[in-house]
C-alpha cells in the first residue's frame, strides 16, 4: 500500500510529493538504510521531513515509510548509566555494531532486549489500579530503584501478574483490564511522545533549594529544587565546567546530562570522569545516577534539536516514580541553532537575527516542563532545569539569551573579565539574579538560621557598595578614598577571593556543605564589623591590614576542612585578639 | 551505458540549475565537460524531483546554456588515500599538483568523513612541548586537541604555527611517525612558499601533505580543502597509526567561500551574511580532531584565522571558539612594541590543559602557577587602566609593583626569540622568577606549601 517516495533533498531537509499518508510530527524511516525522520510539515502538494542522520547518497524514488506514531523515545530499566545520542540509540551498542566511527541508519534497540532485570511484584490479582501507579520494581542500578508505572491514561484491575523473579525488558508481567472490558498487557518499558510533557497530580510550590556545594549558587543565587536556570557566557567563561561541577555535587537523585551540539572530547571527558568519581552521598561512582546524551556538533543537526526533548522525556520519565532528577542541557543555543538551521532549510520568514518567529514559544514549552510536583505513582519528584546559553559574541542582548531569561528564574551570568582573570566560578555578582529568594528563605531560616538570610544580604549589600566604589577608585585610585570606604574594599576583596571564588579542583573546595558557607560568610563579616569600629575610632586602616587577618580570611577555604567547623570559632577569637589589641 | 545531459537550464554563481535529471543522488559528484574539452567537476547540492542544483568547484565561467555535457559519477566526493601520500603536494580538491603523477589509492574515503562517536574517543592527556613559554604554561596543547590561532592580518601567526611544527615534541612520537598536513585556504602564494620553506629547512617536508588553494584559486573548491585535508590526516592517523598535526589557513577564507557559496543558492542568512549552518559546518571540521580507541594516532589541529578587523567578536573566532577547546588570541599591540610571539595571554585559553599537566606530566606546580600568572596580569591590567587615568606616578606602591611585573612578563616571558626553544623547566622557572618581584601576599591562587619551595622573592 505504501509507496510514497522521495521527492527533493536539500541538507537534512527531504520533501515528499502529493501524498496524505502521514500526520504532523509523525516518526518515518526514509530511504533504503532506513534513516530516521520526522514530519515537520504537510501542504496538499508536498510533505516535509526533516532526517535525523546524514542525507549524502539519498535519491529522489527512494521510499518514504511511515511509523503510525510520533517520535518517541522507549522508556525502561537500563537508562541509567547509559549513554544514547538525541534519538535515544544507545551509543556503546551503535560502537559495538559500527565501530569507532558512527555508521548511517544503525538500527539499535534503544533499551538492552536481552537483559534480565530482578523484578519484585507490587500488586497482586484483582487490584485495582489508576494511572502512573507503580506496579512493579526492580534495582535499576545499586543506588536507583526502577519502579514500573501504569502508563498515564490507563487504569483498571490486574488480572493476572507474574511472580517475583528475573525478566527482560519486553517481558509481559502483568494484564489490566479496562473499564471498557479490554485487555492491556504492561511490560518492564512503555513508549513516550518526546514532545508531549507527562502528566502530574498537582505542581507545587518551589520551596526546597537544590543544593549544589557552590558558595556563590548556593548562597547569592540559590535555585529550588524544580526551579529553572540559565547559564549564559562567551566562550572560555565556564559554562561547561560549572555544569559539571552541577552534575557532580547537587543533591538530585538522578542527573540527565543533554550535550547538546558540544565538543566530543568533553563528553569523553565525563565518561571518563563521572565513572571514576564516587558520589560521596552513596559511595557509588557517579554514573550509577547518571544518563547521558551525547550529540556533538558534527553529528546531525535534527538530531540536536531533538536531543533535548528526549532529554527532558527521560527527566520526567523518573520525577514520576518519586525522584528528584536534575537536568543539565550544554548548551541550548546550539538547539535554538538547530531549530535556525532547519527553518532556514524549510524558508521560513526569518525574525532576529535569522531564528525563527517561534523561538520564544518553543523555549517556553521546554522550560515549562520543569518544576516541582506530587507525582501520579504517590509521593513527590521535581524536574530541575539548567540551561547554558552561549551567546553570540558574548553578548546578552541577542535573542536565545533575552528569550531564555523570560522563562527561567536563576540567571548566573557568567562573566568574560572574571574568567579572563581565572576568578571560578565566573558568575558576575552584579548582573546575576534568583528570582527564588522568597520561596527558598523560610526553608534556610528553618535549617540554617535566621542567620544565614541576614549574612547573605549583608554580603551582597557590601559587594554592591564595592561595585559603585570601583567607578570612583577607577577614575582616581585607592589612596583617596576614606578609611570607611577602604574597609568596604578590603571586605568585599574577602569575599571575593575567600568565598565567591571557589577551586574546582581542590579536595576540600570543590564542594562545600550549607553550614560551612555560613560560617564562612560569619567569619568575614565579624572582621568587618570589628574593624569598622576601629576605623570609627580613627585608627587608619592600614594598621588592620598589616595584621594580614584578610590574607588569611581569603585563604580559609583551603586551610579550614569541611570536617572541622570549629576552627572558625579560633578565627574569630583571633580576630577579637588581634583587633582588641588595636583598640587599646 | 553513461548517459550525458547536454545544456543546463540556468547559471546562477557557481551554481548550475538542470532539468529532466534522473537517478542522481544527494552529494553526488559530477562530470561537466565544456565544448572546448576542458573538464569540470561539481556537487549535487540540491535536489527537486529532476530539477538538480549543482555547485561547481572550478567556477561558472565560460559556461553557456548549452555548451556542457554532464555525466553523473555515481558516488559522492571521495580522495584517493594510500601511505605514498605523505610528502605529495595537491590542490585544494586534492589532485596532484607536484607532477609526480596520480595517487594510486589503497582506499577511498568520503571527504565528509562521519563522525567520531563519542564513546570511542580517547579523553586527550598527553601534551605537546611547543618550547614555547606562553603555550606551554599557560595554553599547554594537548595531544589529539584543536587549537586555532586568533590573529589578524599582518601579524606574526604563521611564524608561530613554523615554530610550533618545528619544536613541537609529543609524547608517543619520532621521526617515523610523525606528520604534517597542511591546508591552504585562499593565502596567497608567498605564504604557501614561505611554509613550504621552512617545513623543508626543519626537514619535516617528507612528513608533509600540502594543500594547496590560493588566493586566486577558485572559491568553490576552498570549501573542499579542509574536508580533503581532513579525510588524508584521519587515514594516517587512524589506520597508519600516525601522529598528525593539522594547520589549516585561513578558516577566514573558507568561511568567506561557505557565504558566497550560500547566498548564490538563496540560503537565508545568518550573522553577517554568514549561512544559518556556519556552526555546524565549522563543527564538522574542527571535530574531526582527536583519538579513538583501538587506534595509536591522533588528529591535532592547529587552524589559523585572521579575525576581520582584530575582531574577536566577529562570527567566524566566535562560533569557532565555541567550538575549538581553547585559542592563541595574538594582539596587535604587543606585536607593535616588537615582542614575538605577540600572545595576549588573557583570552588565550586551553581546555584540555587541566587534565594534561602537573605531577606525572610536566611539574606538580603548573596548574598553580599558571592561575597565579593569569590572576597577577589581569591586575597588571587594571593597574595600567588606572596609570592611564591618574599616571603612573600617582599609582600605590603595590600598583607600581604590579606594572613592573607587566613589563617583565611582557619583555622576558611573553617575547621569546622565532628560534628560541625553551624546555617546560625553563619556562616555569622563569614563571617564578617573575612572580618573586610580588610581594608573596599578593600571590592568593598558591598554596603556602608551593610558595614555601617556589617563591623566591
Amino acid at each position: 500500500m505504501n509507496n510514497d517516495v522521495i521527492y527533493g533533498i536539500n541538507g537534512p531537509v527531504v520533501t515528499v510529493k502529493e501524498t496524505d499518508s502521514f500526520e504532523m510530527m509523525e516518526m518515518v524511516y526514509v530511504g533504503a538504510q532506513k534513516l530516521v525522520g520526522e514530519v515537520i510539515g504537510i501542504t496538499d502538494r508536498l510533505t516535509t521531513i526533516q532526517v535525523y542522520e546524514e542525507t549524502t547518497g539519498l535519491k529522489p524514488g527512494d521510499p518514504v515509510t511511515g511509523t503510525g506514531a510520533p517520535m518517541n523515545v522507549l522508556l525502561g530499566p537500563g537508562i541509567i548509566d547509559n549513554i544514547f545520542d538525541g534519538i535515544e540509540r544507545p551509543l556503546k551498542a551503535i560502537e559495538e555494531q559500527a565501530g569507532a566511527f558512527i555508521s548511517r541508519g544503525a538500527a539499535v534497540p534503544s533499551l538492552d532486549p536481552q537483559k534480565r532485570w530482578a523484578v519484585t511484584m507490587k500488586v497482586k490479582a484483582g487490584d485495582r489500579l489508576e494511572e502512573g501507579q507503580i506496579y512493579a520494581t526492580l534495582p535499576e542500578t545499586p543506588i536507583i530503584e526502577h519502579r514500573l508505572m501504569v502508563p498515564p491514561g490507563l487504569s483498571g484491575t490486574v488480572v493476572e501478574i507474574k511472580p517475583d523473579g528475573d525478566y527482560r525488558v519486553m517481558d509481559t508481567v502483568a494484564v489490566l483490564r479496562d473499564d471498557a472490558g479490554e485487555s492491556h498487557e504492561l511490560t518492564l518499558c512503555q513508549q513516550w511522545p518526546i514532545r508531549t510533557a507527562r502528566p502530574v497530580k498537582k505542581r507545587l510550590a518551589p520551596t526546597v533549594p537544590l543544593i549544589t556545594g557552590q558558595r556563590v549558587m548556593d548562597t547569592l543565587f540559590p535555585i529550588a529544587k524544580g526551579g529553572t536556570a540559565a547559564i549564559p557566557g562567551g566562550f572560555g567563561t565556564g559554562k561547561t565546567m560549572n555544569q559539571h561541577q552541577l552534575a557532580k555535587w547537587c543533591d538530585a537523585d538522578i542527573i540527565v546530562y543533554v550535550g547538546c551540539g558540544e565538543r566530543g572530547n568533553e563528553m569523553s571527558q565525563v565518561l571518563d570522569e563521572f565513572s571514576e568519581l564516587i558520589d560521596p552521598k552513596s559511595n557509588r561512582p557517579m554514573t550509577d545516577r547518571t544518563v547521558l546524551i551525547a550529540n556533538t556538533s558534527n553529528m546531525p543537526v535534527a538530531a540536536r534539536e531533538a536531543s533535548i526533548y528526549t532529554g527532558i522525556t527521560l527527566a520526567e520519565y523518573y520525577r514520576d516514580m518519586g525522584y528528584h532528577v536534575a537536568m543539565m542541557a550544554d548548551s541550548t543555543s546550539r538547539w535554538a541553532e538547530a531549530l535556525r538551521e532547519i527553518s532556514g532549510r524549510l524558508e521560513e520568514m526569518p525574525a532576529e537575527e535569522g531564528f525563527p518567529a517561534y523561538l520564544p514559544s518553543r523555549l517556553a514549552e521546554f522550560y515549562e516542563r520543569g518544576g516541582r510536583a506530587d507525582v501520579l505513582s504517590g509521593g513527590e519528584g521535581s524536574v530541575t532545569l539548567i540551561g547554558a546559553v552561549s551567546p553570540q559574541g558574548a553578548d546578552f542582548s541577542e535573542p536565545v539569551t533575552q528569550n531564555t531569561k523570560r522563562f527561567t528564574r536563576v540567571f548566573w551570568a557568567l562573566d568574560k573579565s572574571l574568567a579572563y582573570a581565572r576568578h571560578y566560578p565566573a558568575i558576575n555578582w552584579i548582573n546575576s539574579y534568583s528570582e527564588y529568594f522568597n520561596d527558598l528563605d523560610p526553608w534556610f531560616r528553618e535549617n540554617l538560621g535566621d542567620e544565614f538570610v541576614e549574612y547573605r544580604n549583608k554580603i551582597s549589600a557590601l559587594l554592591q557598595e564595592e561595585n559603585s566604589l570601583m567607578e570612583i577608585v577607577k577614575l582616581i585610585g585607592a589612596d583617596v578614598l576614606p578609611d570607611d570606604q577602604k574597609l568596604v574594599i578590603e571586605t568585599a576583596r574577602a569575599i571575593r577571593v575567600g568565598f565567591l571564588q571557589q577551586n574546582a579542583f581542590h579536595a576540600e573546595d570543590t564542594y562545600v556543605p550549607l553550614e560551612k558557607q555560613k560560617r564562612m560568610m560569619e567569619v568575614i563579616l565579624h572582621l568587618h564589623e570589628k574593624a569598622k569600629e576601629i576605623v570609627a575610632r580613627e585608627i587608619p586602616i592600614s594598621k588592620i591590614t598589616e595584621l594580614g587577618l584578610f590574607d588569611k580570611l581569603a585563604k580559609m577555604k583551603y586551610d579550614i576542612p569541611n570536617s572541622r567547623l570549629e576552627m572558625f570559632d579560633e578565627y574569630i577569637a583571633e580576630i577579637d585578639d588581634k583587633l582588641g589589641l588595636l583598640m587599646l | 551505458m553513461i548517459i550525458e545531459y547536454v545544456g543546463v537550464k540556468e547559471i546562477n554563481g557557481s551554481l548550475i540549475v538542470m532539468d529532466g535529471v534522473k537517478g542522481v543522488s544527494n552529494e553526488e559528484i559530477v562530470d561537466i565537460k565544456l565544448e572546448n574539452g576542458t573538464v569540470r567537476q561539481g556537487r549535487v547540492v540540491q535536489i527537486e524531483g529532476e530539477r538538480i542544483v549543482v555547485q561547481v568547484f572550478e567556477g561558472t565561467r565560460r559556461i553557456s546554456l548549452k555548451n556542457t555535457r554532464t555525466r553523473l559519477t555515481g558516488h559522492p566526493m571521495e580522495m584517493p588515500l594510500s601511505p605514498e601520500i605523505i610528502g605529495r603536494v595537491l590542490d585544494g580538491a586534492g589532485r596532484p599538483l607536484d607532477g609526480l603523477g596520480e595517487i594510486f589509492p589503497v582506499k577511498k574515503a568520503n571527504i565528509n568523513g562521519t563522525p567520531i562517536n563519542p564513546v570511542s574517543r580517547v579523553y586527550p592527556k598527553n601534551y605537546i612541548n611547543t618550547g614555547i613559554s606562553t603555550i606551554d604554561t599557560l595554553m599547554t596543547l594537548i595531544r589529539g586537541q584543536k587549537l586555532p590561532i586568533f590573529s589578524g592580518s599582518g601579524m606574526t601567526h604563521n611564524d608561530l604555527a613554523v615554530q610550533i611544527v618545528r619544536q613541537a615534541k609529543i609524547s608517543g612520537a619520532d621521526s617515523s611517525n610523525f606528520g604534517v598536513v597542511f591546508a591552504a585556504m585562499g593565502v596567497q602564494k608567498d605564504v604557501a612558499e614561505y611554509f613550504r620553506k621552512s617545513f623543508e629547512e626543519s626537514g619535516v617536508l617528507s612528513r608533509v601533505v600540502m594543500l594547496l588553494n590560493l588566493s586566486n584559486d577558485p572559491i568553490i573548491e576552498r570549501t573542499l580543502t579542509p574536508r580533503c585535508a581532513l579525510t588524508i590526516a584521519e587515514y594516517l592517523a587512524f589506520e597508519l597509526d600516525m601522529h598528525i598535526l593539522v594547520i589549516m589557513t585561513d578558516m577566514t577564507s573558507y568561511a568567506e567561500a561557505l557565504r558566497e557559496f550560500s547566498s548564490s543558492k538563496g540560503e537565508i542568512p545568518g550573522r553577517k551574511g554568514y549561512p544559518g549552518y556556519l556552526y555546524s559546518d565549522l563543527a564538522s571540521l574542527y571535530e574531526r580532531a582527536g583519538m579513538i580507541r583501538g587506534a595509536s594516532g591522533s588528529v591535532t589541529q592547529i587552524p589559523i584565522l585572521t579575525m576581520p578587523n582584530d575582531d574577536i567578536t566577529h562570527p567566524i573566532p566566535d562560533l569557532t571558539g565555541y567550538i575549538t577547546e581553547g585559542q592563541i588570541v595574538l594582539d596587535r599591540a604587543l606585536q607593535g612594541q616588537g615582542f614575538y610571539p605577540p600572545v595576549s595571554v588573557l583570552p588565550s585559553l586551553s581546555r584540555l590543559m587541566k587534565d594534561g599537566i602537573g605531577e606525572g606530566y610536566t611539574r606538580v606546580d603548573h596548574q598553580a602557577l599558571a592561575n597565579q600568572l593569569f590572576a597577577s596580569y589581569a591586575k597588571v591590567i587594571d593597574a595600567r587602566a588606572l596609570a592611564s587615568v591618574i599616571g603612573e606616578e600617582e599609582l600605590s606602591p603595590i600598583d607600581k609593583k604590579y606594572i613592573t611585573f607587566g613589563r617583565l612578563f611582557e619583555s622576558r616571558f611573553v617575547n621569546q626569540g622565532f628560534t628560541e626553544n625553551r624546555s617546560i623547566e625553563q619556562s616555569l622557572d622563569l614563571g617564578w622568577e617573575l612572580l618573586s618581584t610580588l610581594p608573596r601576599a599578593e600571590l592568593d591562587r598558591v598554596d603556602d606549601a608551593l610558595l614555601d619551595v617556589y617563591y623566591k622573592g
